[in-house]
C-alpha cells in the first residue's frame, strides 16, 4: 500500500488557498441529495455537523451521551490559540505554525499544520459571533494570555471553562440546524461497526443504548469525530465513557492507525489518592502562568510546604529552563516532574507529586486577581483535596491527557478508506509527538468548521460509489457480526468484571508505555496484554441482556477494543527507536536526559494496517518532508 | 466507612420501581460519591447482578451528565457541586444514604437513576443560539463588548444543563435553565437581533415540554452546582414581556 498524503503543490503559505480554488464543489441543488454521518459531537463533530447542515447536506449526528453538549471537549479549561497578534507581540500565522511544528517535535505534517494556523483566525471570529463569552479587556476588546510552549500571548479563554463555552457555541449552531431540519441527532447511540461497500465507507452499525436495538445507517460519507484513546490507560483525564471503539472498528476494517504511541501526559493533574479512583482531574496548564513549580531541595524534607524557606526549595523548571521557566511544553514539564520524584523529592502520598505554588503571584498581584483568573480551578482543587490553594501550594502530578496518534488521514482529512473522514483528536495529523497547550480546541474547530466542509465536497462530487440501501449484504453481515459479539460477551459468564480487566490493562500501559519506555518493558507489556486479552474472552462477566440499557455491556465492548489497541500502542513505541516529544525511550537520551531524536531514520508517520486477528500488524511509513520548518533539536533553555 | 445505600431501582420506564438497600463496605472519605457507587456496582457485577445504572461522564463537574437526588437534595448535601464532585467526607460512618433519580414529568425515567433530559435540547433548538452560519462572522474585535456585559453573560453561560433546577423545583420548572441561556445570548451585542424571538420561542418550548411555571421559591438557585442566580429569571421575564408587547404592535 502506498500512502498518498495528497499534499497540494506550491509554496507552503499558498497551499490551502490554491487548493480551495481548485477543489471540486457540489452544487447547492445537489447537496440535499447527499447523506453524511457524523459520529461524535464534541468540538470537531458538532462544528462539522452544523457546518455541513448549513451547506445543505442531510446530516445524521450520533453521540453516546444523552446530549451533544456533554461531549468531553466540555472539560477543556485553559484556552484556544489563534494567531491574531492582538497584543502586537510579534505573533503571526507563520509563528503559530512554527511553534506547533516545533512543539510536536517535528513529527507532524507541515502542510496540515500551516493550514491549521491559517484558519485559527476564522475560528475565533466564528466563536465570538456565536456568543462565546471570551474574556475581555475594559475596552471591550478580547483578552489573551500566554500558555505553555509559547512566547507570545495568543491564547483566548473564557474563564477556566473555554472548552465548555466553545462546545456550547458549536452545540447551539448544531441545534439551530436541527430546528432547520438539516441535521438529525441520535443521542445515546454507539457506533459498533463501519460498513464498507466496494471498499468505500458507506455506513455504520449503531446500537441504540436505551432499547438495545442494533441497526445500520447508510450514507454517502462517514465522518468520525470520536475523540482520543487516553482511556486505554484506565486512569486519564478523559470522561469515563471516552473510548476507541469507533476508531478501532474502522481500523479493523482497513483504516490505518497512525502513531499510536504518541500519547500526551499532562503535567498539572491532581495526584492519585487511592485504587478506587475512576479518573484523574486536570488543573489547567494556565495555572503555570502564575504558579511556580518546586520540590524540596533535599529528599525526605517532611516540613509542611509553607515552612520550607526559598533556600531549601528547588524551582527546578526555572533552574533548568531559564528561557521558558514554568511555561515549558507539557512533555518537558511532565518528565521533569517524574525525574525529581524518582530522585525521592516528590511530595504528598507515595511521593508522587510536586508543588505548584501561588504564594509569590498572590504577593505580587493580590488574591482578588488570582481569584478572578482561576477561582473555579482553586474551587475544584478544594472540592477534591479539601486543601486551600490560596494558603498552601497545590500538589500536582502528570497524567495521561491526550492522544496525538489516531487514524491516518490525508490532507483532506480522509483516511485511506475512501469516504471515511476523521477529524479532531481522533485523527493524527497536526500535533506530531506532542501537542502544545490550547491547540486541541483550535484543531477540533478548525477541522469541523473550516476544513472538512470543503474537502468532503471534493469526495462527494466524484460520486464514485453511490449510497447503498440499509439492507445491502455488507450491512446485514456487519449487523450480524455485531450482535454475535455482544452475545459472546454476555455468554462468557466468567469471574472478573470488565472494569477489573480495564484497570489491569491501564496499569500495564502506565508502567511500561507511560512517561518513559524501554525495549524490555515494551516487549513484556505486549505479552502481558495478549495474555490479558485471552483471559478476557474466557473469564469476563457481563450481567443483563443486550435488549435494554446495559452499561456493563457497553463497558465490556470498549475494554475489548482497548485490549487490542494497547498491544499496538506498545508495538509502535517499540518500533520507534528514538525519543521524540512525549515518547521518551530511555535508551535514547541526551546526557542531560532530554529527548534524542533520530531524524535520519524516524522522520516518518508510522501507519499500522490491521492484517487479521492474531496476525502481526503491518507498518506503512509516510515520510515527513519539511520545506519551511528547519528540523532542529528543541531547546527551551 | 460503612455505608448503606437505599437506591431507586426500576427496570424501565413502564415497570414499577422500588427502593433497594445495599451495604457498601470499604468506602473512604476521599472517595467521590460516584466512586462509592462504582464499588457497589463492581460487587453486583461480580455476582452476576445488573449494576445500578446512573449517568456520569467527565467526573469533574462540567459536563452536566450526573444527576442523582441524594438524601432528598439534587446533587447531594454540599452546595455548588455536582454529584460527581460530592465526596464521602460529606457523610458519616454508618449512614444510610437515599439515592433517587431527578424526577420531573419532562424528564421521563429510563432505568434506575437514569432519566431522559432531551427536553433541554429541544428548548435550545427553539431559539437558544445565534443564527450565524460558518464563514459569516465578522472579525472578532470589530464588535467590542463591555466587560461587565461579557462577564454577566459568562455567569449565565456557565450553566451545565444538568437539570438540578428542575428536579428541586416543586413545579418542576426549567425557568433557571431557560433564563440562563436567554441571558447569556441576549446580553451580548451579537445576540441582540434575535433577542425578542428567542425569549418568546424558548419560553413557549419550555411550556410545551411540560415544565411548570416558576415557583419563586429559589430552590433552583440553592441547588445549582454553578451558582446561577435567580435574578436571571427576572431578566428573562422582562425580556419576555418586552418581546410580547412588541409582538402586539
Amino acid at each position: 500500500m502506498k500512502l498518498d498524503a495528497k499534499i497540494p503543490s506550491g509554496p507552503l503559505a499558498q497551499k490551502w488557498t490554491n487548493y480551495k480554488n481548485e477543489i471540486r464543489l457540489v452544487s447547492p441543488a445537489n447537496k440535499r441529495k447527499y447523506d453524511i454521518i457524523v459520529v461524535g459531537t464534541g468540538l470537531a463533530g458538532a462544528s462539522a455537523a452544523a457546518s455541513l447542515g448549513e451547506l445543505g447536506y442531510n446530516v445524521k449526528a450520533f453521540c453516546l451521551q444523552d446530549s451533544p453538549r456533554r461531549a468531553h471537549s466540555v472539560a477543556a479549561q485553559g484556552g484556544i490559540n489563534a494567531a491574531k497578534n492582538y497584543r502586537n507581540d510579534g505573533d503571526s500565522v507563520h509563528r503559530l505554525f512554527y511553534d506547533t511544528i516545533k512543539g510536536g517535535d517535528f513529527r507532524a505534517r507541515e502542510a496540515n499544520v500551516h493550514r491549521l494556523a491559517e484558519v485559527s483566525l476564522n475560528v475565533i471570529d466564528q466563536a465570538t459571533a456565536q456568543g462565546v463569552p471570551f474574556a475581555r479587556e475594559y475596552s471591550g476588546y478580547l483578552a489573551t494570555r500566554s500558555f505553555g510552549g509559547a512566547q507570545v500571548s495568543r491564547t483566548f479563554y473564557a474563564r477556566g471553562q473555554t472548552g465548555q463555552q466553545l462546545l456550547l457555541g458549536a452545540y447551539q449552531a448544531l441545534m439551530c440546524q436541527v430546528s432547520a431540519g438539516t441535521v438529525k441527532i441520535f443521542p445515546r447511540h454507539e457506533m459498533l461497526e463501519l460498513v464498507l461497500v466496494n471498499n468505500h465507507a458507506k455506513g455504520i452499525v449503531v446500537r441504540d443504548l436505551i432499547s438495545g436495538k442494533i441497526s445500520t445507517v447508510t450514507a454517502d460519507a462517514v465522518v468520525l469525530a470520536t475523540g482520543g484513546y487516553s482511556n486505554a490507560f484506565y486512569l486519564s483525564t478523559s470522561g469515563v465513557a471516552s473510548n476507541v471503539t469507533a476508531s478501532w472498528r474502522a481500523h479493523r476494517k482497513g483504516a490505518l492507525f497512525a502513531n499510536p504511541c504518541f500519547t500526551q501526559i499532562h503535567p498539572t493533574c491532581i495526584p492519585v489518592s487511592g485504587d478506587y479512583q475512576s479518573k484523574l482531574t486536570l488543573m489547567s496548564e494556565s495555572l503555570r502562568n502564575d504558579g511556580r513549580v518546586w520540590v524540596p531541595k533535599n529528599a525526605g524534607d517532611k516540613r509542611s510546604p509553607e515552612q520550607i524557606p526559598d533556600s531549601d526549595r528547588d524551582y527546578y523548571l526555572e533552574r533548568i529552563y531559564p528561557a521558558y521557566g514554568n511555561l515549558v511544553p507539557r512533555d518537558i514539564a511532565s518528565r521533569a516532574a517524574k525525574r525529581v520524584c524518582d530522585e525521592g523529592r516528590g511530595v504528598g502520598p507515595g511521593g508522587l507529586g510536586v508543588f505548584l505554588d501561588f504564594r509569590d503571584a498572590i504577593k505580587r498581584l493580590g488574591e482578588p486577581v488570582i481569584r478572578e483568573r482561576y477561582a473555579n480551578l482553586f474551587d475544584m482543587y478544594h472540592e477534591i483535596t479539601i486543601e486551600n490553594a490560596y494558603k498552601t501550594p497545590m500538589r500536582i502530578y502528570p497524567a495521561i491527557h491526550y492522544a496525538m496518534g489516531g487514524l491516518w488521514v490525508d490532507y483532506n482529512l480522509m483516511s485511506n478508506l475512501p469516504g471515511l473522514f476523521v477529524i479532531g483528536e481522533a485523527n493524527f495529523s497536526d500535533h506530531g509527538a506532542n501537542r502544545l497547550g490550547a491547540s486541541a480546541l483550535m484543531q477540533g474547530l478548525a477541522d469541523g468548521y473550516f476544513v472538512l466542509p470543503y474537502t468532503i465536497g471534493d469526495y462527494l462530487a466524484r460520486n464514485e460509489v453511490k449510497r447503498p440501501a440499509a439492507d445491502v449484504p455488507e450491512a446485514k453481515l456487519a449487523e450480524t457480526e455485531t450482535a454475535a459479539r455482544l452475545n459472546k460477551l454476555l455468554s462468557i459468564r466468567g469471574k472478573r468484571t470488565p472494569v477489573e480487566f480495564h484497570k489491569q490493562l491501564g496499569r500495564i500501559l502506565w508502567d511500561n508505555c507511560g512517561m518513559a519506555r524501554e525495549e524490555a518493558g515494551l516487549k513484556k507489556a505486549m505479552q502481558a496484554i495478549a495474555a490479558l486479552r485471552e483471559e478476557f474472552w474466557q473469564n469476563v462477566i457481563v450481567p443483563g441482556s443486550h435488549a435494554d440499557l446495559n452499561m456493563a455491556l457497553e463497558r465490556a465492548g470498549r475494554v475489548a477494543d482497548f485490549l487490542e489497541l494497547g498491544e499496538l500502542l506498545c508495538l509502535d513505541a517499540l518500533e520507534r527507536r528514538e525519543s521524540c516529544g512525549c515518547h521518551l525511550r530511555t535508551e535514547f537520551q541526551t546526557p542531560e536526559g532530554e529527548c534524542l531524536r533520530n531524524d535520519t531514520d524516524y522522520a516518518y508517520v508510522a501507519a499500522w494496517e490491521f492484517t487479521g486477528a492474531g496476525k502481526p500488524p503491518q507498518l506503512h511509513k509516510e515520510p515527513l518532508v519539511y520545506e519551511e520548518a528547519h528540523m532542529a533539536q528543541r531547546s527551551y533553555k | 466507612m460503612k455505608i448503606t445505600v437505599r437506591v431507586w431501582r426500576q427496570k424501565k420506564a413502564q415497570s414499577a420501581g422500588r427502593f433497594v438497600e445495599y451495604p457498601v463496605e470499604g468506602a473512604n472519605p476521599d472517595m467521590s460519591f460516584l466512586e462509592m457507587l462504582d464499588v457497589l456496582n463492581e460487587g453486583l457485577v461480580k455476582k452476576g447482578e445488573e449494576p445500578v445504572h446512573f449517568d456520569s461522564d467527565c467526573r469533574e463537574g462540567i459536563c452536566g451528565t450526573c444527576s442523582c437526588v441524594i438524601n432528598g437534595e439534587a446533587h447531594g448535601p454540599e452546595s455548588r457541586v455536582t454529584t460527581c464532585q460530592t465526596y464521602m467526607r460529606s457523610f458519616k460512618d454508618g449512614d444510610t444514604i437515599t439515592v433517587e433519580p431527578f424526577r420531573a414529568k419532562a424528564f421521563p425515567l429510563i432505568k434506575d437513576l437514569v432519566v431522559d433530559r432531551t427536553a433541554f435540547d429541544r428548548i435550545i433548538q427553539a431559539g437558544g443560539f445565534i443564527s450565524v452560519n460558518t464563514g459569516a462572522a465578522p472579525e472578532a474585535n470589530s464588535i467590542p463588548v463591555p466587560k461587565h456585559a461579557s462577564d454577566l453573560s459568562m455567569d449565565a453561560a456557565a450553566c451545565i444543563g444538568c437539570g438540578a433546577c428542575v428536579a428541586s423545583c416543586k413545579n418542576a420548572s426549567a425557568s433557571l435553565f431557560v433564563a440562563a441561556k436567554i441571558a447569556h445570548l441576549n446580553l451580548l451585542p451579537h445576540g441582540k437581533p434575535e433577542k425578542d424571538r428567542r425569549a418568546l420561542a424558548m419560553i413557549q418550548a419550555m411550556d410545551a415540554e411540560g415544565f411548570g411555571g416558576c415557583s419563586v421559591t429559589g430552590s433552583c438557585e440553592a441547588v445549582c452546582p454553578k451558582g446561577i442566580p435567580i435574578s436571571f429569571i427576572s431578566r428573562m421575564n422582562r425580556d419576555y414581556m418586552v418581546a410580547a408587547l412588541k409582538m402586539r404592535e
